[in-house]
């Protein structure tokens, strides 16, 4: 049996009634599109946050502490993650306390409410691989006597002292805060409540803004990605040792952080996925609805093939293929809606949010979506095109 | 030497309700090659049924069916349609030529389905058109054509897989005397020529171009015999009825 000739024919059908042929189509187009749409977004989202990931640091280990241990006495002191930093250096290259503080933050009479005020050491800096853009970070002088010393990130620079800022005062909960240095932007585009719209303080000024006598939280680096699960664990036990139970901290890195995110995403675009593959449901029901339609309208021209000698199998072929045919088509037409709408929703979140956002078709759902399209076609074209090939020659022949 | 076409004792009953028709009526029929055969008969008289069961699109009752040898009365569907591809040759009233395809490629259909290569399709395919006239309307669609064209492309297609039989179903039936009449000459042409062709009709007119005559009513052979016979043109009135009274029951024979 000759397929060029069954496609060919195919086509030809196709384009003898085109708006039938598009109809017929359409479920498929929508529900391929719009797979091609969620893929493209979220694989565009998850490169986002990847990329943020990175720019932050993928080998940061935070750690949570919730509370006093049992007896309420036992804790972990800065000095105690200091030292056990510096036991392993091979595995920690870097800690630093870690108190975010809630505070009214304002320059003058203007008040900022998104700003974020993080505490933390001198050694954030480097830590962070942030850089200075004027004047100095925070010293050691500075944590250890708890003064009223910031840094300040490049947005708020930029909104409350027209881009400079060293020597200003900033009051955070009416407490006069003089700002030291200003650090390099991080993001591209900086924005409101973004990373750069944030004030550094000593770890030690943040506790006594927050009236608090403890350290929440630690931030630790690593030297690698391959260390990391090391380090982790190293913690981890330190901090089991002081608390004798594990319900008192939490240790992520950042890997794992962004683990759980892709895998938060995944599951999202799984469930929206699933729901768009409905829309391919009902496509290749149409399909099938149609070559219902097209076996009856054509009964003669099977009687007549089949009076020329054509088998059951010939028939079949023939009307899978056609089947197959349209659905394929349908499936390149969504593939290419489905990428220019991507395209298109991509550019408008980073016109948007001013983020730069890319939309990413993988080349993996694409094939996919165009096997998928193809295979529904031939699934749902299989009834219809056996029954053609079960038709009676002579009750088709004489079929007006 | 054996018969290209053998009907032995052949039934082929209906159960129309209640009702059990009996549509051929224990046939038996020999067609050698080289033979130009007419199948004579009234609505009703089982010629349709004998002509599908001759082109194996039908399978008879009870009796036996061989064609070049080969007992086909008892296949299934797709060795029947490999026996319709490789030794039938079918001329339709109503042309039946695909309308989406052009004149080539419905010649080559009954090829395409026998896997001849696309080069030699279209070698033999043209050849056949051009035993008929048509090579040079390869391109056209059938509905470019005038109905004479298209029932001597159809005859084309039936040529084209060369096959032992070519049977031709009223095959001037949707024509006017005068292409009608070309279209016979065509088959006498092909007989001449070495074919055997078969041919099913209602009219006298045109049985007698055959050089045989077999008549059919209610499911018997009520004649079979030379063509030239007066008797082979004498239509009876009723079932079973043989009075020939006056040649009122002749039907007129033109050329």
């Amino acid at each position: 049996m000759n397929l060029t000739q069954s496609f060919r024919l195919a086509l030809k059908s196709l384009a003898t009634s085109k708006m039938r042929a598009l109809l017929t189509m359409l479920g498929i187009i929508i529900g391929v599109a719009a797979v091609i749409v969620i893929t493209s977004l979220g694989n565009g989202m998850q490169q986002m946050m990847n990329d943020q990931f990175d720019k932050l640091g993928a080998n940061i280990i935070q750690v949570s502490i919730y509370g006093l241990g049992a007896g309420n006495s036992r804790s972990v002191e800065p000095d105690d993650m200091y030292e056990l930093a510096s036991q392993y250096p091979n595995y920690l290259s870097g800690v630093t306390p870690s108190v975010m503080a809630q505070a009214v933050v304002r320059v003058g009479s203007e008040e900022y409410e998104k700003t974020s005020i993080s505490g933390v050491s001198e050694d954030y800096l480097g830590m962070s691989g942030q850089t200075m853009a004027q004047g100095r970070y925070l010293s050691y002088v500075d944590v250890d006597r708890a003064k009223n010393v910031c840094v300040i990130g490049a947005y708020l620079s930029q909104e409350a002292f027209g881009g400079g800022g060293v020597g200003e005062t900033i009051t955070l909960s009416g407490v006069p805060y003089t700002v030291v240095g200003v650090v390099s932007p991080l993001a591209s585009q900086m924005n409101q409540g973004g990373q750069d719209d944030s004030i550094y303080i000593p770890y030690t000024s943040a506790m006594r803004l927050s009236n608090t006598a403890m350290v929440s939280g630690y931030i630790f680096t690593c030297p690698g990605k391959d260390s990391a699960p090391t380090a982790k664990a190293i913690i981890e036990n330190r901090l089991y040792e002081t608390f004798q139970s594990s319900d008192y901290y939490f240790v992520m890195t950042s890997a794992e952080m962004m683990d759980a995110m892709n895998t938060m995403m995944s599951t999202m675009m799984v469930v929206l996925v699933a729901i768009a593959a409905i829309s391919l449901l009902v496509g290749g029901i149409g399909i099938m609805n149609i070559m219902l339609v097209s076996v009856t309208e054509r009964t003669r021209e099977i009687g007549i093939r089949k009076s020329l000698g054509a088998k059951r199998a010939n028939i079949r072929s023939q009307f899978i293929i056609e089947a197959g045919t349209t659905s394929a088509i349908g499936g390149i037409i969504g593939i290419l809606l489905g990428v220019g709408l991507a395209g298109a929703v991509g550019a408008l979140i980073t016109s948007s949010s001013g983020t730069p956002f890319t939309a990413i078709p993988a080349a993996d759902s694409v094939l996919t979506a165009f096997g998928v399209s193809v295979g529904i076609g031939v699934f749902f074209g299989y009834m219809p095109a056996n029954k053609a090939a079960k038709l009676n020659p002579i009750d088709a022949l004489r079929y007006e | 030497m054996a018969h290209l076409i053998e009907l032995r004792n052949v039934y082929k009953i209906y159960q129309m309700g209640a009702e059990t028709v009996h549509a051929l009526d224990g046939i038996n029929l020999t067609i050698d090659e080289g033979e130009f055969v007419a199948i004579v008969g009234q609505s009703g008289s089982g010629k349709s049924t004998a002509m599908n069961i001759i082109g194996c699109l039908d399978v008879p009752t009870s009796g036996t069916y061989h064609l070049g040898g080969v007992d086909v009365s008892t296949m299934k569907d797709d060795q029947q349609a490999e026996i319709r591809n490789k030794m039938l040759g079918f001329i339709f009233q109503q042309y039946n030529l695909i309308p989406k395809l052009n004149v080539l490629e419905n010649v080559e259909l009954p090829l395409l389905y026998a896997g001849v290569s696309a080069s030699e399709r279209r070698q033999r395919a043209l050849r056949s058109l051009e035993r008929v006239g048509l090579s040079d309307k390869c391109k056209n669609l059938p509905s470019q054509l005038s109905g004479g064209q298209q029932q001597r492309v159809s005859i084309a297609r039936a040529l084209a897989g060369d096959p032992s039989v070519i049977l031709a179903d009223e095959p001037t039936g949707a024509l006017d005397s005068r292409t009608g009449r070309e279209v016979l000459g065509f088959l006498r042409k092909l007989n001449a020529e070495g074919d055997t062709v078969v041919l099913i009709t209602h009219d006298n007119s045109i049985a007698v171009q055959a050089k045989r005559i077999v008549r059919l009513q209610d499911g018997k052979i009520i004649y079979d015999g030379d063509a030239s016979d007066p008797r082979a043109v004498v239509q009876p009135t009723e079932s079973g009825g043989t009075e020939l009274t006056d040649g009122f029951f002749h039907e007129e024979v033109g050329l």
